[in-house]
């Protein structure tokens, strides 16, 4: 019995090896790193390897991608890095692992205010953090701003996703840049005392909580509601959806906290020309109009059309502030929501 | 150590009792334990480097709030896998009553199901909108959340619950394979002695068994413990949650090594608790009777009793999201198909045997060494290198990056100056590099089991095969391996399981354009695509089952003098 197992075993992992290792005819290549999951970026990287004849390798890393690079040095099999906010990328570029790209064909895409003005990153898409509604127990008018939401009057009405989430970190962080630490604290407590249940879930359940009627008021991205929108397969979501109206908040001030994706060349990177027109190619017409039609993101590059459900909430101004600046709360912002027990949901009568 | 306070293993066979003798065996154990300890220790030389005021911050804040829910998380799962495995173990090795053959395997089923997996699954089934409150909501005329009282499942318990109904299979394994290998003699002398079987059970049974169940449900511990999927998803804050918090929001990775050292210390705290707590015992059975183990009839209601007991964790922990998942696949299964589906299936088996065995093979070196030898360093050693598995996945992973890409990169600057070939980084990004992650963080799963079944292994049978003239290893293969076979099955079923669910490791330490089926789930799990994983994730479950089944039908036959 044993035996037999054994040598059906070995006879498995031979093959699955033969399999794994069998060598790669095309040395055109770019070899990437991504934080966004392979099935958002499949599309864009093959019709890249279709226009250009470059084969894109990638792995799907997430946490401790830097270490990694760092700890891989000049030998680092990796070119390119892509990432879902500006953060990480200002690590790697403070972790020195980055290095310059300059091409005009890129600086003409990507407006200056969403790269490194040394081209050491480069932003690809935007998506505002913005507030979601319920229309039918809201009036327009009551939330106009995050700093609406601490107020009093929504005392129990508010849900959102984890206080630690790299998204809401980021909105956090953007609040401490703008009005200091210690009003930022003041404000996250006051959202804390308004919500109606302890954090949990991604952004799209905090719509599918307006829509049960678990709270009036949520925190989420904009590519969520396209995504809930347009959902042929889980028609229920489409119900979410239309419980919930779209806030931009802070139109009158500083503009809808964005975050932005964005890829990077690394300093070891052996392909790092191919990587650069991948970059190019992600930041042109075809890639732009893949990201705003597909995963409802807003295109970093003008006379872009957006997707039509997206357009139909209008404009907003975003906020312009540096992003790289922003970055850098965000440790401190992930310190507000530990002293706030932000996490630990509503608290009565603290 | 002297002999007379030796450990569960058993006297050593040595002739010199307490000298480290530098054989074959021991050097070879000492440099295998090492090089898995290695990534350990990285992690703990990653904590030297200063972390702000991280721990002033923590401790101020949330810190007591992490330590008592991973408490009552960690003693929560581990009394109620306790329970539950022990006691369908001892059911179905012990009674006679319907359905008792299909049990003996269904109960493992649940060990093929991720824990973040189930969690999804019960969170979909559970929730206000989910189609059993909603059916409540029907019956009784509500209307909201105000009308009625429902158990939240992302909560503390619900956690608590996920975690049980899927890692009670390790406790159940390793303690049927101990009541397996049990001899007949003290039960029947219990017996004989007047007690009733639920005495036997207390008295005899299950304190033979210590070691076995121990060990089961230490790794229980462990894996909940390094359980991140399903606390983040439950919104349950524990220290787990933490050290990824202060790694990935603080910026820190050596305050998150910092937190993870003192999670490793707690564990090794415990586990050194245990091993004084059965100081001087020794769990070998010096009786050679293995006739068939006596079954207990029970009385009509009891029979009915033992099958719901029985098949209450099979139905919550397998049948229930086999099923939701099998309708989610049935309605999205074109999303996968799309996709290189048949390569991931086939990565993660590959991966999950090759694993497997290594794993088994090094648990049982070292196992072995440690009995012929006895040395109390080589123990402590081999004990270091399996407590990988209290690690949160991802800072393991950086633990074993550190090292390798250390030794790699001496090797290619080497090889460039003396030999002008450029090696780069030969192992890093290849398919090795996540068959070392595996060893190390599933270590425990072998060695525990082999460990705790050698233990049981009268050492007059070395003896008496030494004087026989056999060599240790002859010993090995001729007398404890066919004495071991059950536990060493149950390993490998452990670790092939493992390995199949891995993750966070998977995640980070793959080569290019390599997905298995935990890292194609996750990419739609993490954004909490249930549906569009559910094939992904019932196959998880199906590759699990198929070697399950094969093995326990094998554990069912492999009890010693059964023909």
């Amino acid at each position: 019995m044993l035996k037999k197992i054994l040598i059906g075993a070995l006879a498995i992992i031979g093959l699955t090896t033969a399999f794994i290792w069998s060598p790669k005819a095309n040395d055109n290549v770019v070899n990437l790193y991504s934080y966004r999951q392979p099935f958002l970026i499949n599309p864009l990287l093959e019709a890249f390897t279709g226009e250009t004849g470059i084969d894109v390798n990638v792995v799907y890393v997430k946490k401790g991608m830097l270490e990694r690079l760092k700890a891989e040095g000049d030998n680092s099999p990796a070119d390119m890095v892509l990432t879902a906010d500006v953060g990480r990328l200002n690590d790697m570029l403070e972790a020195d692992i980055l290095q310059p790209v300059s091409s005009s064909e890129i600086d003409a895409n990507i407006p200056a205010q969403y790269r490194h003005p040394d081209g050491m990153w480069f932003g690809l898409t935007v998506r505002g953090r913005i507030i979601f509604a319920s229309k039918e127990r809201t009036d327009t008018g009551e939330v106009l701003s995050y700093a609406d939401l601490a107020k009093p009057s929504l005392r129990g009405r508010i849900c959102t996703r984890s206080g630690k989430h790299i998204y809401n970190v980021s909105l956090i962080a953007s609040v401490i840049a703008h009005n200091g630490e210690d009003n930022a604290q003041t404000w996250l407590s006051g959202v804390r005392d308004n919500l109606a249940r302890k954090p949990q879930g991604n952004d799209r359940a905090q719509a599918k909580a307006i829509f049960e009627g678990e709270c009036d008021y949520a925190i989420a991205n904009t590519y969520y509601m396209g995504k809930m929108e347009t959902n042929e397969k889980k028609p229920e979501q489409k119900q979410w959806a239309d419980a919930v109206r779209v806030i931009f908040p802070d139109q009158t001030s500083n503009g809808t906290h964005v975050n932005v994706s964005g890829a990077a060349v690394t300093k070891s990177a052996k392909n790092a020309d191919n990587a650069a027109r991948l970059i190019a190619f992600l930041s042109g017409d075809r890639a732009q109009k893949i990201y705003a039609e597909q995963n409802f993101e807003y295109p970093v590059k003008s006379g872009i059309a957006l997707h039509p459900v997206v357009a139909s909430w209008g404009t907003f101004k975003a906020d312009s502030i540096d992003l790289a600046e922003v970055a850098k709360y965000r440790a401190t912002a992930s310190r507000l929501v530990d002293i706030t027990a932000y996490d630990l949901g509503p608290q009565n009568g603290s | 150590m002297t002999q007379t306070s030796a450990s569960p293993t058993g006297a050593a066979i040595s002739t010199t009792k307490n000298r480290l003798r530098l054989d074959g065996w021991t050097i070879g154990a000492f440099v295998t334990a090492g090089l898995i300890a290695l990534p350990i220790l990285a992690v703990l030389v990653m904590a030297l480097v200063p972390s702000d005021d991280i721990w002033a911050h923590l401790a101020s804040t949330v810190l007591p709030h992490y330590i008592w829910t991973t408490l009552v998380l960690m003693f929560g799962v581990g009394a109620g896998t306790l329970v539950v495995g022990t006691g369908t173990a001892w059911l179905v090795t012990m009674c006679a009553f319907p359905g008792r053959r299909i049990f003996e395997w269904a109960l493992v089923l649940p060990l093929a199901v991720p824990a973040y997996v189930i969690a999804y699954v019960y969170t979909d089934v559970l929730e206000f909108a989910g189609p059993v409150q909603g059916l409540l909501r029907d019956m009784f005329g509500w209307h909201n959340r105000q009308d009625y009282w429902f158990p939240e499942i992302r909560s503390l318990g619900g956690a608590i619950t996920m975690m049980t109904l899927v890692l009670y299979p390790y406790v159940y394994l390793l303690a049927r394979a101990a009541f397996l290998e049990q001899s007949v003699c003290v039960l029947d002398v219990s017996r004989t002695l007047g007690k009733t079987p639920w005495q036997c059970f207390r008295l005899v049974a299950l304190p033979l068994a210590r070691p076995a169940v121990v060990a089961g449900v230490s790794l229980v511990m462990m894996e909940t413990l390094n359980d991140f999927g399903t606390v983040n998803y439950f919104a349950v804050a524990t220290f787990t949650a933490g050290i990824y918090d202060v790694w990935l929001n603080m910026n820190s990775i050596s305050g998150a090594a910092q937190l993870a050292s003192v999670m490793l210390m707690f564990v090794i705290a415990l586990i050194a608790l245990e091993r004084t707590a059965r100081k001087n015992k020794r769990y070998h059975h010096t009786g050679t009777k293995y006739s068939t183990l006596p079954t207990l009839r029970l009385s009509g209601p009891k029979q009915v009793l033992a099958s719901v007991l029985c098949t209450a964790p099979i139905l919550l922990g397998f049948v229930v999201p086999a099923w939701v998942l099998g309708r989610y696949s049935l309605q999205f299964y074109d999303i996968t198909l799309q996709s290189n589906f048949i390569d991931y299936v086939l990565n993660s088996i590959g991966l999950a045997t090759f694993s497997a065995i290594l794993a088994v093979i090094l648990g049982l070196f070292l196992a072995y060494a440690i009995r012929l030898q006895g040395s109390a360093s080589l123990r402590m050693v081999a004990r270091f290198a399996s407590i990988g598995y209290a690690v949160p996945g991802a800072v393991l992973a950086i633990g074993v990056i550190l090292p390798l890409t250390r030794f790699e990169n001496s090797v290619d600057a080497l090889s460039r100056d003396w030999l002008g070939i450029p090696l780069g980084l030969f192992i890093s990004g290849t398919v090795g590099a996540l068959v070392i992650g595996y060893i190390v963080r599933f270590l425990a799963l072998s060695y525990g089991a082999v460990e705790a079944s050698l233990a049981k292994v009268t050492p007059s049978m070395d003896g008496a095969s030494r004087t026989l003239g056999h060599g240790p290893g002859r010993t090995l293969f001729k007398v404890h391996l066919p004495m071991m076979r059950t536990s060493i099955l149950t390993a490998a079923i452990l670790v092939f399981v493992d390995v199949m669910k891995e993750l966070p490791m998977t995640m980070m330490l793959r080569p290019f354009n390599f997905e298995t089926l935990a890292t194609y789930v996750h990419q739609y799990a993490s954004d909490e695509l249930l549906e569009e994983c559910a094939l992904g994730a019932l196959s998880i479950v199906i590759a699990g089952i198929l070697p399950v089944i094969i093995l326990s039908r094998a554990i069912a036959r492999s009890r010693p003098g059964q023909k």
